[in-house]
């Protein structure tokens, strides 16, 4: 999963790795030189007497060359600002074709709704995000609780998600790959613990994922994991999450509908695998300290059987 | 010294002293007492701070690593950042300023000394506050800029975060009481002959820095009063559901925050320019230069807090002017840098602490100040923003640009302070110690920054290839760490053995030099006369203007712009009501925390106090 400013995979981190490259190099000849002629003014020979007038015409080239060093300065700011600028622009620009996605931020999980025109064919996910390569993806950023940041830094810089507040973040990714996406402004606890692992994927591929996530859940498969559904349905996990296709439908925490599909658990607390969620199901607070997730307080064949049940939603 | 001069000198003791034992010891208002207490308080703070930086270093250096879990590691880091910003960086340099700047002036006393020892007990005060909180798990929990909603009573439940602000409330206080002694210090104390044009840099420093606090610090004031307001009242300041809104919070923080960058950094400038000076053995290039450029700092350090903000969806074009106004601080930066060379370059620099220190300011601070114009862009800010990166970049702004000077004016001038140099050895051990050290522990975080790592985050996964960069700067800060132990045994180790100084060991050109080392209670007999900016290096000794009483706390009033003698002023004498005031205002920020009527009952014992501190005395000498 990659995840350096430097290794841009959209247009919006090349437009920001440009300024970049524009400001690095510069600035690493100008602090040596810097260096240089602090060490040339240590270290120059001295003539062993000063002479006044000597001294004079000396202050007087010094003058000279503060006045030279200050334009100097005026101009390299004034290239620094205008490529600034310009990059700014790309960053900002829109696409009319854009993809839209709204994204809620709360502590410390990500709520992931791609928008549509037509209201049926709107669809949410949860911790994940994924886009269709070449193609802009514009986000709306919101926030359920206190302030958030989205960092996604191979595809963009970040974004707050500020409650009360609607902000924009625009991505239009150019490598197929996984990208790491992260919280980036203090949120609390679990401020380490809140990510949003992203998948760019051709065009196709991710018309079929999303089609995908429009079906509803899968029905279990064992006798298991029907028991593992009314463990389900009928206890504490259905008071906060929601699966498409049952009764379970509330949002106050993220929804489980294609659970068994996503990289992770617990927005990148733990691996997406059968032991870490039956692990995380007898006690959350042990890998996530803080999680408003409450232990259920399951007996071991009820952990069993919800696994069975969590691990058929594909 | 003739016998007459003993006389005087016997009388000046005798009116100028303390009153004996613990009484006499809390009722000082002598600078220079109050100035070393406000010194060695700073530096356990900055110790204390330094230490919790080593946890969440040994916390960082591995993966998953769960020595701190989140709520511990957030008190550590909320901590760090308070006590260093607030209880540290400020009161250190103001610290200097109240020793030095009267002696700078060739003054007897600073011009409110009352006002200075009050503002002193509120800053210590407010300082064991939050450490009594933190030792009790009640420490900060939201950051030291501690944002709303976060630092709301829906998320930040119970009272650290009303501990936190308090805490804010008593060290702005205090600030702004030291403040206003400088300014009036600056305008009517100056010795007679320093016009505008003889004034040394650092008082200049001192002055700008004293200015800014005065705009900044209402501002955070006013934030942390709202929070408390929204917390206690329920109003709704910064509450999004009653038509209040977060991000006033953090316009009215940064329109603070990003100034107290500059009041840290000014300081700092005027003490390199002191050393460069000195040990450049020439007076220093460009002095006209330098002050406008301090001014210029000053300015626009009011014009630029918008770049904390670049990430909170501002219109681009309104973030485009704070870029602008952001990267023009490099102008004003630049020339400084340029003078102190140009000063190097023209003199014959003698090399010793002080300004090996300087030469690491260089070295470090010019890195910061580069990574800082990067982070004016605003595309370039949303990468690096709330990043190691950041983290790195006020590393070497605040260690390179304050700390290191502030260091090397340590070295320069405790034999003033105390009588008795410090170890040149150690100094130098010290030095490449801590130069050594805070490369090794900031420099990697810059590329941690770049490769995706947040910050304020209390525990980091493995895979990620962040593994290298974390140990090395978990090795760095021990390395800073032994650096810092280093320092305090120096000190120790000089105050009884130091080889004794004299009154002008680094035969320096500033009035503080032509007293005694230590200085007297009074500073100065007479007041010295100052021809140029560098009195002590003039071919004629200092001429001294005689007329001061000696059996009276008198001393000489100036006017503004030319330094002509004005009035013969008495200095208040000592008094035991600045403590007890400070007493009552913090038990009045304390009951407060817990209940609002505090506000009201508290007021009454603090009205007592603070009459019988202002109450007219018949003994007492009037303006002649």
């Amino acid at each position: 999963m990659s995840q350096q400013v430097l290794a841009p995979a959209a247009d919006q981190a090349q437009a920001i790795a440009t300024v970049w490259q524009t400001m690095f190099w510069p600035n690493v000849v100008i602090y040596m030189a810097m260096l240089a002629a602090l060490a040339w003014a240590l270290w120059r020979r001295r003539a062993v007497v000063a002479d006044a007038a000597v001294q004079a015409r000396q202050e007087r080239n010094w003058v000279r060359a503060l006045v030279a060093w200050i334009v100097f300065i005026a101009l390299v700011l004034t290239a620094y600002t205008a490529v600034s600028f310009v990059q700014d622009r790309h960053r900002l620009a829109h696409a009319p074709d854009a993809l839209r996605v709204r994204i809620t931020a709360n502590q410390w999980w990500w709520q992931v709704d791609y928008l549509d025109p037509d209201p049926s064919r709107q669809v949410g996910t949860a911790n994940e995000l994924h886009l269709p390569l070449g193609r802009m993806t514009r986000i709306d950023l919101l926030s359920g609780d206190v302030i958030h940041s989205l960092w996604i830094p191979a595809l963009n810089g970040k974004e707050d998600l500020i409650p009360g507040r609607s902000t924009q973040l625009a991505l239009t990714p150019r490598a197929i790959g996984h990208y790491r996406g992260e919280c980036a402004e203090f949120c609390g606890l679990q401020h380490a613990h809140m990510l949003l692992p992203v998948t760019v994927e051709s065009p196709a591929a991710f018309a079929a994922w999303l089609d995908a996530r429009r079906a509803p859940a899968a029905t279990p498969a064992s006798p298991s994991a029907v028991r593992g559904q009314q463990v389900f349905e009928s206890g504490t996990c259905a008071m906060c999450h929601a699966i498409a296709g049952t009764s379970a439908d509330s949002h106050a925490g993220p929804d489980l509908t294609h659970i068994a599909s996503r990289p992770m658990l617990a927005a990148g607390a733990l691996p997406n695998d059968r032991a870490h969620l039956a692990a995380w199901l007898v006690d959350p607070q042990a890998f996530k300290p803080g999680t408003k997730m409450p232990n259920p307080r399951l007996q071991p064949q009820e952990v069993s059987d919800l696994v069975d049940y969590l691990e058929g939603l594909r | 010294m003739s016998a007459r001069d003993a006389n005087v000198e016997a009388q000046l003791a005798r009116t100028w002293a303390d009153k004996p034992g613990l009484v006499g010891w809390l009722s000082t208002t002598d600078h220079k007492r109050v100035g070393r207490r406000y010194l060695v308080t700073a530096i356990v703070f900055f110790a204390l701070a330094g230490l919790m930086a080593l946890v969440m270093r040994t916390q960082l250096a591995l993966p998953d690593n769960h020595l701190l879990g989140p709520d511990r590691y957030n008190q550590f880091f909320s901590m760090h950042g308070s006590v260093m910003m607030f209880l540290f960086a400020v009161p250190v340099m103001t610290a200097m300023g109240a020793y030095l700047v009267p002696l700078m002036l060739g003054a007897r006393a600073s011009s409110f000394p009352r006002l200075n020892a009050f503002g002193y007990w509120i800053y210590l005060f407010g300082g064991l506050t939050i450490f009594v909180a933190f030792a009790l798990d009640a420490g900060p929990e939201t950051g030291w800029t501690a944002y709303v909603p976060l630092s709301s009573s829906d998320f930040s439940a119970g009272h650290r975060t009303d501990i936190w602000s308090q805490m804010v409330n008593f060290t702005e206080v205090s600030a702004l009481c030291v403040a206003a002694q400088v300014v009036t210090s600056f305008m009517v104390t100056r010795a007679p002959g320093m016009r505008l044009d003889r004034i040394p840099l650092f008082v200049w420093a001192q002055v700008v820095t004293a200015f800014m606090m005065m705009f900044a610090m209402p501002s955070v004031m006013l934030a942390s009063q709202a929070l408390q307001s929204d917390r206690q009242f329920g109003t709704h300041f910064f509450n999004p559901g009653e038509g209040g809104d977060p991000l006033l919070w953090q316009h009215l923080f940064w329109f603070f925050g990003h100034p107290e960058v500059y009041i840290i950094f000014i300081p700092a400038l005027g003490m390199i320019s002191s050393i460069v000076q000195t040990f450049a053995r020439r007076r220093i290039f460009g002095h006209t230069a330098m002050v406008v450029a301090m001014l210029a700092i000053g300015f626009l350090s009011f014009g630029l807090w918008v770049h904390h903000m670049f990430a909170t969806g501002l219109p681009p074009l309104g973030n485009s002017f704070y870029t602008i106004a952001s990267m023009l601080i490099a102008i004003p930066s630049g020339v400084q840098i340029f003078c102190w060379i140009a000063t190097l370059w023209l003199g014959r620099p003698r090399f010793a602490t002080p300004l090996l220190f300087v030469l690491g300011f260089f070295a470090l601070f010019v890195i910061g100040g580069l990574s800082g114009v990067m982070l004016a862009s605003v595309p370039l800010d949303t990468q690096v923003h709330d990043s190691y990166f950041v983290v790195a970049h006020f590393h070497y702004v605040l260690i390179g640009g304050a700390v290191f000077p502030l260091i090397g004016g340590f070295y320069y001038w405790f034999p003033k302070f105390t009588g008795r140099l410090l170890s040149e050895g150690m100094g130098k051990l010290n030095f490449w110690l801590l130069f050594a050290g805070v490369n090794l522990t900031f420099f990697p975080m810059h590329w941690l920054g770049l490769a995706g790592m947040q910050r304020r985050i209390y525990t980091w996964p493995a895979g990620l290839g962040w593994e290298w960069a974390n140990m090395a700067a978990t090795v760095g800060s021990y390395i800073v760490g032994i650096g810092v132990l280093l320092f305090v045994a120096n000190v120790v180790w000089s105050l009884r053995r130091g080889q004794v100084a004299g009154d002008n060991p680094w035969d320096a050109p500033e009035l503080e030099w032509a007293t005694s080392s230590p200085p007297p209670p009074w500073n100065f007999t007479e007041a010295p006369v100052v021809r140029s900016l560098t009195p002590l290096w003039s071919d004629t000794p200092i001429e001294w203007l005689r007329g001061l009483k000696s059996d009276k706390r008198e001393m000489l009033l100036t006017s503004i712009a030319e330094a002509r003698p004005t009035a013969r002023w008495g200095c208040p004498d000592p008094s035991i009501w600045p403590f007890l005031s400070a007493l009552t205002l913090t038990l009045q920020f304390i009951w407060t925390i817990f209940d609002p009527w505090g506000w009201v009952w508290a007021s009454i014992p603090m009205a007592v106090a603070m009459t019988i501190w202002f109450w007219p005395k018949k003994s007492e000498p009037s303006m002649e």
